[in-house]
């Protein structure tokens, strides 16, 4: 399938993957070689593809990206961006998919905690890496994760090693920033806990300041038993970028990991979380708010596999679309056979503040196994009127009203964080992005 | 001065009339009891008075203070003094109880053009209005209305009432599901604020709450208009011979 988009790649590829980290070991050269084909043979997945039924990509086929930031490196990051209340631990900053050590702290780590850049990893002992990042993607609608296969040279790679209970939040931070002519660029990260191993794992997308750059970004997370992740995402990527994400989640026996998810920023965001409970008894708990307005695209795919037994997962996630914002919401659970005892909820709540704003949501069941505990939900909506009334009859503007019951509405996805001043912070950091914000009482 | 003049008021709801010509005077410190059937008019009344979408004046005047209060947002109402007890308070879950009144509080003071309070200040305020409505103090920490008894809903409304300091108040139906002992805790909230330089309309079905709160003046209420005016004996005639002698009764007085 050629197209500009598909050309530029096709072109400027095998250049830039000449110049990646860990090139010239012969499995990840042939690795990276056969995705960039695949990609190159299938090209983007079209709009009879089920999978991009709700994110058209007819405009972005036809814009071409150079591939690669020659400039990552000194390119000017206002560190305050990088700054989030309640998490002081490690950091590790990335610049259009490139390491930053001026912008890291990665000295003092703490015991157990293994951090490095995947550009490190794959120059000093790629072998332990070999069998995740030659992982084939076989699906035409897999073009992003080929891509970020094929091209993507660094991103995050953490160990924490078993039985190891990390208290300080790991950071990870991807910056976009504007450039000359517009740019592709991947990153790649892979977490893994050993068994009853804990940590929170924070992690930051922002933008510097409106741009239209493409960004694909993979992530394998492993859990190993018994083991725990908090896991933060913020997304705040500048205004008109192309974010495509996508991370693999598996938890082992015993294994919990609890999800909570800001879809603030970007131009066209797409983010897919597949999860496998492979173990007995593993939990998962998401929780997310998308709040798309001008003309954002924000993407929200959950695929949730039950494949054990006694395994739980409870997913809740509200939406707010205004202006012209356009938010999609699909939440699949799969309780495979035998994995008997699943219990099973998903909640999606949407708000619709402008008549020109869309919300699609669409929650799929699957279940194949006995005694299972299902319940899933879905609405859109607008704000109640009668709530409105009642708060305007006290004083409150139409606009601190509105703004008032709004926040409330995207604060049921943060209620059981731990750690007040970062769930603070990001219940600030909605409340700045939604409409008439003038609430400060 | 007078507080409020209602004038020939004709409201609709859903397009049906509702109110039919209803005229009524209120004046600084006086406490009126509107009285009446089901479906006379007395929540559409209490509910234009306060601004709420849905209904709509097709004819008449209601001047408060000097103002033209129908022409005025429900916020400016409440700024300019006008507080509406619910019938039926709101829950809104996610906005904190203490968050919400204080917003409230600075956005009518702001609207006044008078300086906003700050958290400590608004804090001292609050406890202070708290222990007269005898409410527990964890209340405040909770959403608004979530989760409150019926009986606490409505002496929050009285608690925000006292907090707000409104020169109209109006009571829509906040005797309606109450036990005895919350109807005295109502109706002592309520004697507390009576103050020469505020009124109150109190609205109910019943007589009962009459017997806590004595009333200047009472009126009834039938098919949209004012049927009857009197002191606080017509509430005990009207107890003892039920509203099917509201029927019996000529032309309306209250009609203009």
């Amino acid at each position: 399938m050629t197209s500009p988009f598909v050309d530029a790649f096709a072109e400027y590829g095998p250049g830039a993957q000449a110049v990646l980290p860990g090139s010239g070991q012969a499995w990840l050269d042939q690795a990276r070689r056969a995705q960039l084909d695949a990609f190159v043979h299938d090209g983007l997945p079209g709009p009879r593809n089920e999978a991009w039924k709700y994110t058209a990509l007819r405009a972005l086929a036809q814009r071409a990206f150079q591939s690669g930031d020659g400039g990552a490196l000194t390119r000017e990051v206002d560190p305050e961006i990088l700054q989030l209340r309640g998490v002081d631990g490690p950091r590790l900053v990335f610049v259009h998919g490139v390491f930053r050590p001026d912008l890291s702290h990665l000295d003092k780590l703490a015991d157990g905690l293994s951090l490095q850049p995947l550009s490190q990893a794959l120059v000093n002992d790629a072998e332990p890496l070999r069998f995740l990042l030659t992982r084939g993607w076989d699906r035409p609608a897999d073009a992003f994760a080929r891509l970020n296969a094929a091209l993507a040279g660094d991103g995050m790679v953490l160990r924490v090693a078993e039985g190891m209970r990390i208290d300080a939040p790991v950071h990870l931070v991807h910056v976009g920033t504007p450039t000359e002519n517009d740019l592709a660029w991947h990153a790649r990260n892979l977490v893994e806990l050993g068994e009853a191993a804990s940590l929170h794992l924070v992690e930051h997308h922002v933008g510097t300041a409106a741009h239209r750059n493409l960004s694909t970004q993979m992530g394998d997370i492993v859990l190993r038993a018994n083991a725990e992740l908090e896991w933060t995402v913020l997304q705040e990527a500048g205004e008109g970028a192309v974010l495509m994400r996508r991370e693999g989640l598996r938890l082992e026996a015993g294994a919990k990991a609890r999800l909570h998810a800001l879809e603030l920023g970007g131009g066209t965001v797409r983010h897919e979380l597949e999860a496998e409970l492979r173990g007995n008894g593993a939990r998962l708990d998401t929780r997310g708010v998308f709040v798309p307005c001008a003309r954002q695209h924000l993407e929200t795919r959950l695929d949730i596999r039950h494949m054990a037994k006694n395994t739980s997962s409870d997913a809740l996630w509200r939406g707010v679309a205004d202006q012209r914002g356009r938010g999609v919401f699909h939440g699949a659970i799969t309780v495979a056979e035998g994995a008997d005892g699943a219990d099973a909820a998903l909640s999606n709540k949407n708000l619709l503040l402008s008549p020109h704003a869309e919300i699609d949501t669409q929650p799929v069941l699957e279940i194949y196994a006995d005694e299972v505990m299902a319940s899933h939900g879905a609405t859109v909506g607008q704000l109640d009127e009668t709530a409105l009334f009642y708060l305007r009859s006290r004083g409150l503007s139409v606009k601190q009203a509105r703004t008032l019951l709004t926040a409330a509405f995207c604060r049921a996805a943060l209620t059981d964080m731990d750690g007040s001043s970062l769930r603070e912070d990001l219940e600030a950091r909605i409340q700045a992005r939604l409409p008439g914000d003038e609430t400060a009482a | 001065m007078t507080m409020l003049t209602i004038e020939n008021l004709h409201a609709r709801v859903e397009g049906k009339a509702i109110l039919k010509g209803l005229s009524l005077t209120v004046n600084p410190g006086e406490v009126h009891a509107i009285m009446g059937p089901n479906g006379a008019g007395k929540s559409t009344l209490g509910n234009v008075l306060a601004g709420r979408e849905g209904f709509e004046v097709t004819e008449g005047s209601v001047t408060f203070m000097g103002q033209d209060l129908l022409a005025m947002e429900p916020e400016a109402r409440a700024a300019a003094g006008v507080f509406l007890a619910f019938q039926y308070p709101v829950e809104i879950p996610g906005v904190n109880n203490t968050y919400f009144l204080r917003a409230a509080y600075n956005a009518q003071r702001k609207a006044r053009g008078e300086a906003e309070l700050d958290s400590m200040e608004f804090l001292k305020r609050v406890r202070e209005k708290l222990k007269v409505m005898q409410l527990s103090p964890d209340l405040l920490n909770r959403a608004v209305n979530e989760g409150f008894s019926g009986g606490e809903k409505k002496r929050n409304e009285i608690f925000q009432m006292a907090l707000l300091e409104p020169k109209l108040a109006i009571l829509d139906e906040t005797d309606s599901g109450l036990d005895i002992d919350a109807l005295k805790q109502v109706a002592e909230g309520v004697n507390a604020q009576r103050d020469p330089s505020r009124a109150f309309l109190l609205i109910t079905h019943y007589q009962r709450l009459l017997d806590y709160i004595e009333p200047d003046f009472v009126h009834v209420l039938a098919d949209g208009r004012i049927v009857e005016s009197g002191d606080k004996n017509l509430a005990h005639k009207l107890e003892e011979h039920g509203y099917a002698w509201v029927k019996d009764l000529g032309e309306p007085a209250g009609a203009a």
